[in-house]
């Protein structure tokens, strides 16, 4: 294949965005390199959004590499495999790498150093051929979840709804944090493998036309995965180099950057006939489904002025920081803060000893240089930098006014959950006000709310399906009721003769109206006694006392009076 | 090992108020010494005087607050408003009207709404048009410019007169100080007299007045400096010098005689100072930028309106406290449409 009829494409902006110093040579300048074999591996059974996977091994077991840990759990979930073979030594909770810093449920393996494999998963060669559910199965079971961050299990996004066909499928492959490089060096290593993993893609998501969008600060990238697009024939892939922009590989402003189309707000891609993933995604669908190798490793850049060595490695999931940290050379005197992911949108870790995971793209070790203390935030200027960065076009400093204010629905109204949390709108901000932080805790304080309004509007629901339900019974009785006194009328004779037999008091039986009560009062206790078989307790009389009791009692035998009262009158009047 | 734990992100901020500020009391620096040039030292011991005031009060208040008195004072914003006042106030303006009107803007335009970030007017504006409206006299007792100056003060000269009030030698005010060429322009036009005839008067140069139209061309220059720096952005200094240059324009054709050609408004008073450092204020101001052009384009009418119809011969600080009371309504109304929203936002 030529370069033919490679027409230059037509971008598109986003709004705001911020050139960023790149800091990505550090990392490039040493070779990509397998990571030791640690002695321990602890695999988070939560890796991925969605619910956590259900370990299928316990303490003690010998699990072979690449054998299912845990299986996923619900729709929305992906297993986790064993990283190498060796013995399960602990199922509890560990730390992991999370922004809370809470602990969490792992499985931890001591490692053999035998690298046996299980070969669970067999290798698919003719995928075009095999039926789409067998390949969706395999990508769920290989444990493949987006490797860009987010960690949504592939498989999901892979089921296309019936009303929205998908179009374009678009690959990110931007990296557009400072620092990272894991993605670059390996568009750089494996575009075949990619673009084999993009055939996969579509032919489960069903697109006309993919386009790959890299920032054109990664020349050797796009020059590897366009040779390989050319090798490999499939015209309906372009490689696109796209200016450098963070943050340009947001799957909304990578969209808008490609095809000029804006996903609507708080819609996912699919309602405008797209779908994205990331480059590493798709070089792990490809090994899930033509190796048959189930997610267990990923490149990792360690980078930063915190480590002596910056450098890629290709490490097994479950690897501690601390050791990653060690093949890099280890920690400078300078280091003062450790960050997984990048500058922009990566997390502080309080501990080295938490394991990388599938999405763990970077760990940047920076000195009080690089990350330095915000200092002490200033009162807000409005100077509107913010809003002028923000590629959401938001207005971050009204959103923070109200943020502070806790005024959740006007921060709403002012669309905080178009926020994407880029950190732009912090990065820029004279006064050092942490935006971000603020919309992180406005957001997490209107879903509480909205958890809140939840429950009350279910607590709401159920009082009103209560009361329909009492109505109900209500007429059923007066019906029953009725019935009954017709029975007595039309044979009064023999009825009065039974009732006397078997009624402790005959005179009382006479006038109808005690007999009313009576039978009012016997059906009160047959649908009490009813009720109490049925484990339902009519009311709340557990703790009453007992005047409290005698009233009730009381309470109830007027009702029973005055409805007897009513239908003798009805009956008396019909 | 363990470290600390803090939000994202984790870059190394390029900004900062006091570089904010700091680039706006440079860029004001050109046209400052234009001023010191054109008409004397009493602007440089104004400017002194002046930013002294204002950082003893801020201090003072913080104080006051219990607050730590040195990030306020060392954020500069405080010296800028004294400078801003300084600027506009005549050189010659007693030391008592400097420290009350710098006061006046500190302690209560800016403080008592609690500080930078939350007032809602400009506190140099607020303190000038006060200090306009009570002492009339005072504050329109200009110099001439240097070269029509006959009786040039030196320093010394200069500050006694600002401190004691006594003139050296056998001057009087009358031989001292001339009517700024707004002044002069519009009060003659009151006496039906034709800008034609008014123009003649040595007093004026190309554009504006002679010096005047210099100072303007300083400040112009350090107002292209602040948006090559981003520190504002062009839209409400364009839209303010756009629709005052047109409204000014459309009046000059329509009767030559009656209204002034537009660009003596722009060259002329404190436009070009107001354009550039006034109105775009960031606290006082509209921050969205549709808000920015309908906020700018607002002041210049308002400028023209004032000056041609009101009885103060300049309108900058009036405008821009005026639209200042607005900024929030026009910013709630100018919200840019958010990313994957269909339209403009409420409407």
């Amino acid at each position: 294949m030529q370069h033919s009829a490679q027409q230059k494409p037509r971008l598109h902006r986003f709004h705001g965005g911020l050139h960023l110093p790149e800091n990505k040579s550090q990392s490039l300048s040493l070779p990509l390199e397998r990571s030791r074999l640690p002695k321990r591996l602890t695999i988070p059974l939560q890796q991925h959004i969605g619910e956590m996977a259900d370990p299928l091994v316990k303490v003690g077991d010998r699990v072979l590499k690449g054998e299912m840990l845990a299986r996923p759990q619900g729709y929305v979930s992906a297993p986790v495999h064993a990283p190498t073979s060796g013995k399960v030594i602990a199922i509890e909770e560990r730390p992991i790498p999370h922004p809370s810093g809470l602990p969490a449920l792992c499985i931890v393996i001591e490692t053999d150093g035998e690298e046996r494999w299980c070969e669970e998963l067999e290798p698919i060669q003719d995928f075009e051929q095999i039926d789409l559910s067998l390949l969706r199965e395999r990508i769920r079971n290989a444990g493949i979840v987006g490797m860009g961050g987010a960690a949504f299990p592939s498989s999901v996004k892979l089921t296309p709804g019936l009303d929205n066909p998908i179009d374009t499928l678009i690959v990110n492959g931007a990296e557009c944090e400072p620092y990272i490089t894991c993605d670059d060096l390996l568009m750089q290593r494996e575009a075949e493998k990619i673009i084999l993993g993009i055939r996969i893609i579509r032919r489960l998501a069903g697109a006309d036309r993919c386009l790959i969008g890299i920032e054109d600060n990664k020349p050797e990238a796009i020059r590897n995965l366009q040779r390989a697009v050319n090798e490999s024939g499939e015209e309906w892939i372009s490689v696109i180099t796209i200016p450098t922009l963070y943050p340009s590989g947001g799957e909304k402003q990578l969209i808008r950057v490609l095809t000029g189309k804006e996903v609507p707000s708080g819609s996912i891609p699919a309602t405008i006939g797209m779908i994205c993933h990331n480059v590493t995604t798709a070089f792990a669908i490809a090994e899930a489904v033509t190796e048959g190798k189930p997610l267990i490793s990923r490149y990792v850049t360690i980078t930063g002025n915190g480590v002596a060595q910056p450098r890629n490695l290709e490490a097994l999931i479950g690897t501690p920081v601390a050791d990653l940290i060690e093949q890099a050379g280890g920690y400078t005197e300078s280091v003062s803060r450790l960050i997984m992911g990048g500058p922009m949108m990566g997390f502080t870790l309080a501990d080295d000893s938490v394991p990388i995971t599938k999405a763990s793209n970077c760990l940047l070790a920076a000195d009080n240089r690089e990350a330095p203390d915000p200092g002490i935030a200033l009162p807000c200027i409005r100077c509107g930098q913010c809003a002028a960065a923000c590629p959401a076009n938001l207005l971050p400093q009204q959103m923070y006014w109200y943020a502070r204010a806790k005024d959740l629905e006007k921060v709403q109204e002012y669309n905080l959950f178009d926020c994407i949390e880029c950190g732009c709108c912090s990065h820029v901000c004279p006064s050092r006000i942490p935006l971000v932080q603020y919309f992180r805790f406005a957001k997490t304080e209107s879903w509480a709310q909205e958890k809140e309004q939840r429950a009350a509007e279910r607590a709401r629901l159920r009082h009103e399906a209560q009361l329909v339900r009492k109505e109900r019974l209500e007429a059923e009785r007066k019906a029953k009721l009725r019935q009954k006194k017709e029975a007595l009328k039309k044979k009064p004779p023999v009825k009065k003769e039974k009732t006397s037999d078997t009624s402790q008091d005959g005179a009382d039986t006479e006038d109808p109206k005690k007999a009313a009560i009576a039978a009012a009062l016997k059906r009160a206790a047959e649908k009490k006694a009813k009720m109490a078989a049925e484990g339902v307790e009519p009311q709340n009389r557990e703790q009453l006392s007992e005047s409290q009791q005698q009233a009730i009692e009381k309470v109830n035998r007027r009702r029973a009076e005055q409805q007897a009262d009513a239908t003798t009158s009805e009956e008396q009047g019909g | 090992m363990r470290f600390t734990t803090i939000s994202s992100p984790h870059s190394d901020r390029p900004n900062s108020v006091s570089r904010t500020m700091l680039l706006v009391i440079l860029a004001l620096l050109p046209g400052a010494l234009a001023m010191i040039w054109f008409f004397g030292w009493g602007i440089l011991v104004n400017m002194l005087l002046a930013s002294a005031t204002a950082v003893a009060c801020e201090a003072l208040t913080m104080r006051l607050r219990g607050r730590p008195a040195l990030p306020a004072i060392s954020d500069y914003s405080a010296v800028l408003t004294a400078l801003l006042f300084a600027v506009a106030v005549p050189p010659l303006l007693p030391w008592w009207l400097t420290v009350l009107g710098v006061a006046f803007a500190i302690l209560l335009v800016k403080q008592m709404y609690g500080g930078l970030g939350y007032n809602p007017f400009n506190p140099a504006m607020a303190a000038y048009a006060v200090l306009l409206v009570s002492y009339p006299v005072q504050m329109t007792s200009w110099l001439p410019p240097e070269m029509l100056n006959e009786h040039p003060l030196t320093l010394l000269q200069a500050a006694t007169v600002i401190f004691t009030g006594v003139l050296p030698g056998d001057l009087t005010w009358d031989a001292l100080t001339m009517a700024t060429p707004l002044d002069a322009m519009f009060t003659q036009l009151d006496q039906s007299r034709m800008v034609s005839e008014i123009l003649m008067s040595p007093l004026w140069g190309d554009f504006g007045g002679r010096g005047w139209e210099w100072v303007g061309n300083w400040y112009l220059l350090g107002g292209l400096f602040l948006i090559y720096k981003r520190v504002i952005s062009w839209h409400i200094p364009v839209s303010m010098l756009g629709s005052l240059l047109l409204v000014a324009m459309l009046f000059h054709f329509l009767d030559q005689d009656a209204y002034p050609f537009g660009l003596f408004h722009i060259f002329t008073g404190g436009t070009l100072l107001g354009a550039f450092f006034i109105a775009t204020d960031p606290v006082s101001a509209c921050t969205t930028k549709r808000g920015q052009l309908v906020y700018g384009a607002s002041i210049g009418l308002l400028v023209f309106i004032i000056r041609t119809w009101g009885g103060y011969p300049d309108a900058v600080a009036f405008a821009v406290l005026l639209m200042n009371m607005a900024a929030p309504t026009i910013d709630y109304y100018t919200q840019p449409r958010a990313f994957g929203h269909q339209g403009v936002r409420r409407d």
